[in-house]
């Protein structure tokens, strides 16, 4: 029988903890507290109330889930085995498996999942008002997003750290696993299209988040540099460094903006798509000490303390909500930000934050080869994700804040809005909304930025809130322009942060799926191969990012549905394929736990796929409004939107591509969920169970009582 | 806060971020080597550093949205 590589230990029975009078009381408290903030959130009608109400519904529904909820999961679905020996201990080779500290493996597992995703979702669903949000983004992480990776995490991890497309492999079938593999890949590339479509509708035109965001790049270079030749491995301080030259960066973006130079930082969104796509392609080429490794540290550094700057901000400033509960584009689905109706939509644009299969990806990759007890599985599954939630509320809020015509006046397209501040102004009032060309020539100044119409994609919309807040208590007013564009930045760190990540990760991918059909470009080390699969994973989202920001209709309104759909198609089948691995180890009557959200996640993005390719709405089917596009070309004429020919002959290529993508993202998807339904007929039907590849039991000589004491820490060494 | 606190505390953010940012793996990996081929002469901070980023090199690690 094979042992565990860690060295004996005495082990003691852990006594069965029960809830002490105090605990009851305070879990009592708790949820009063909770229901207390929910009520508020509901009853008020009509009136402004506090974004602190939303923070208190949100921590007390955090608070009860993960105490009782995510403990049940743990302890009846999975019964997790805190004797049993995880793959860190068993393979523990100090490279990639390693029994990691629970609160250390919490922060690793956060900064993977969490980025740009949770801060622009639940801005552009801000159409709908605060509440529809709101409770997609609590009740959706509580019983569907929390859920799929704290289980996923647990699968993995007694598989030795399969990823998502191994188990689906392996549990369900060579069909299903290949559909999942191609599925994968192309909702990723959509993905990084879309992400790289907010930092240059962030960017365009505007000097001062031009220069601080480019200078992110010799920064990183710097620190690539500084810890290879000058201090290797000194990561904490080479990080400060570097987080104290992108503040000077931020700093130095405001000087260049008053300067002659400023001109230079300019640039078209057509010159930024460029910059992007050879930044990615060079990136996924170049060493990772040079610039992936640096700049992740850094992200990590921003990601954490921004985060944390911001819920202390939204506490202290307490800002009141200016938006809708629910506003009128709930019911009418005319919203100008995303065309359809409540259900599906608002579920698909508040992906990240709720429910995000990119998660599952995450969660079965290298945490689960670093966690150290089974049952750590609930803090650093269930409770990343519920922090990344809360990233999600606090953005919802940041939108929220903002005065409802300056948030239509910045997320409408351009088509609609016109060129200049009075059009703008008279397209917001005839959407049932108030504010004056003044205003919005105001609300420019007070960011410095030369305009703020139309300046869609969420990630403006979130800055002008962020700096609404954190001038209430940081500063004041005159450092509004620099929150705005240090808010700005970190986004867009993050998000170049992922592109990088996941141009590299796509190439991956790639060559080992074209390996399969051309030996050479599948090895790792051949040159050639790494840049041809580069350029192909670039140019692919690239495309993309090339199609929408040039199109004439708003590039964010008809690719956000598109990226929402696919995020949360893999959702499904990542709840699919562990629904699956459920049944498969006989445990049906706990099938629900995720069989529940699976339904809701394969209602919600069939209904809203199918509206995309089918509906005759021109508004939501992108096949409808192809056919009204190609039908006024026929006739010479040119419809709104389209200043040219040109233009129309666009939108007609844009939105059959995107029809098309649709369509063979459901057939994927489609195909993995017929794979698994046959194998759980199969699993029911079968008198002995079904084989799985989970791992067999060995003993854990890892005695988790104390944690870790402050004597024997790694790092403090005398 | 009493001065034996206020170094405790920052004695746990030291080690938190060093653990984090993976800048702890370098004594963990020596501890490690003088436990299994004592004799054999542990790697430098250099040398296991550009080891460290191969192995990144050929594993990369997904970010999310």
């Amino acid at each position: 029988m094979p042992t565990s590589a860690m060295p004996e230990s005495g082990r003691t029975e852990p006594e069965k903890p029960r809830m002490s009078p105090k605990s009851l009381a305070i879990w009592i408290t708790v949820a009063l507290v909770g229901a207390i903030g929910w009520a508020v959130l509901a009853l008020s009608r009509g009136e402004e109330i506090s974004a602190v109400w939303l923070v208190v519904a949100a921590l007390g529904s955090y608070a009860i889930a993960y105490r009782f909820y995510s403990r049940f999961i743990a302890r009846r679905v999975l019964q997790v085995d805190d004797t049993r020996a995880t793959p860190a201990e068993r393979l523990e080779d100090g490279v990639d498996y390693h029994p990691t500290d629970k609160r250390v493996l919490f922060g690793h597992h956060f900064a993977a999942i969490a980025g740009a995703g949770p801060l622009v979702g639940p801005v552009l669903a801000a159409q709908m008002g605060y509440l529809p949000g709101t409770i997609w983004i609590i009740a959706g992480v509580i019983f569907a997003g929390a859920v799929q990776d704290m289980i996923v995490l647990f699968l993995s991890m007694r598989r030795d750290g399969k990823s998502l497309g191994q188990m689906a492999r392996d549990e369900i079938g060579k069909v299903g696993g290949a559909a999942a593999l191609i599925g994968v890949f192309a909702i990723m590339i959509i993905l990084l299209a879309v992400l790289a479509m907010v930092v240059v509708n962030a960017l365009a035109e505007s000097a001062w988040g031009t220069f601080s965001v480019t200078m992110t790049i010799p920064i990183a270079l710097f620190m690539g540099f500084y810890l290879r030749y000058l201090r290797p491995g000194r990561v904490v301080e080479t990080s400060f460094i570097g987080v104290a030259l992108l503040l000077l960066a931020i700093l130095g973006g405001g000087c260049i903006q008053d300067s002659s130079l400023a001109e230079y930082f300019v640039w078209s969104p057509e010159t930024l798509v460029f910059c992007l796509v050879g930044y990615g392609f060079v990136a996924s080429v170049l060493p990772v000490w040079m610039l992936l490794a640096p700049r992740d540290y850094l992200s990590t550094f921003m990601k954490v303390g921004t985060i944390a700057l911001m819920a202390v901000g939204v506490v202290i400033a307490a800002p009141n909500l200016r938006a809708e509960s629910v506003t009128e584009f709930a019911h009418t689905g005319a919203g100008p930000v995303f065309a359809g109706s409540l259900f599906p939509f608002l579920f698909i644009t508040i992906a990240c934050g709720a429910l995000s299969g990119f998660h599952a990806l995450v969660s079965s990759g290298t945490t689960p080869k670093l966690i150290r007890k089974e049952s750590q599985v609930r803090l650093i599954g269930y409770g990343s994700m519920l922090t990344e939630s809360f990233v999600a509320v606090m953005a919802l809020i940041a939108a929220c804040v903002l005065e409802p015509g300056l948030f239509y006046a910045m997320n409408s397209p351009a088509a609609l809005l016109g060129p200049t501040v009075d059009t703008a102004a008279e397209a917001v009032k005839n959407l049932g909304f108030t504010i004056t060309p003044e205003q919005l020539t105001a609300a420019a100044k007070a960011v410095e930025e030369e305009t703020l119409v139309g300046r869609s994609g969420g990630a403006p919309t979130l800055a002008v809130g962020m700096s609404e807040i954190f001038a209430g208590v940081f500063g004041g007013a005159g450092m509004k322009a620099f929150w705005y564009h240090f808010a700005i930045m970190f986004e867009a760190l993050f998000i170049l942060t992922t592109v990088d990540a996941g141009t590299r990760v796509g190439r991956f991918m790639l060559q080992d799926m074209l390996g399969n059909v051309w030996k050479p470009i599948g090895r790792v080390t051949w040159k050639p191969g790494i840049w041809i699969t580069s350029a192909l994973v670039v140019g692919a989202w690239g495309y993309f990012l090339y199609a929408g920001v040039t199109d004439p209709l708003g590039g964010i309104k008809q690719l956000f549905p598109l990226f929402g759909i696919a995020n949360q198609l893999l959702a499904a089948v990542a709840l699919a394929v562990t629904t699956t691995v459920l049944i498969k180890s006989g445990k049906l009557r706990w099938a629900w736990v995720t069989g529940i959200p699976l339904a809701w996640d394969v209602a919600v993005t069939f209904t809203a796929g199918w509206q995309k390719i089918f509906s005759d709405n021109p508004a939501i089917g992108f096949f409808a409004l192809r056919d009204k596009y190609a039908a006024a070309i026929d006739k010479g004429e040119l419809l709104p939107g389209a200043t040219t020919m040109d233009d129309m002959h666009t939108i007609v290529l844009n939105n059959t591509v995107d029809g098309v993508i649709m369509a063979i993202f459901l057939l994927l998807v489609l195909t993995v969920l017929v794979n698994c339904a046959v194998v759980c007929v199969r699993a029911v039907r079968s008198p002995s169970p079904l084989p799985t590849t989970e791992a067999p039991y060995v003993e854990s000589r890892i005695d988790d009582l104390p944690e870790r004491s402050d004597d024997d820490l790694v790092g403090a060494r005398r | 806060m009493t001065a034996p606190n206020v170094r405790h505390w920052a004695r746990t953010v030291r080690w938190y971020l060093r653990e984090l940012t993976g800048e702890a793996e370098y004594d963990r990996y020596c501890e490690r080597h003088r436990r299994g081929h004592a004799g054999v002469p542990v790697p430098t901070r250099r040398e296991y550093d550009v080891l460290r980023t191969r192995r990144r090199e050929e594993r990369p690690e997904g970010r999310c949205c």
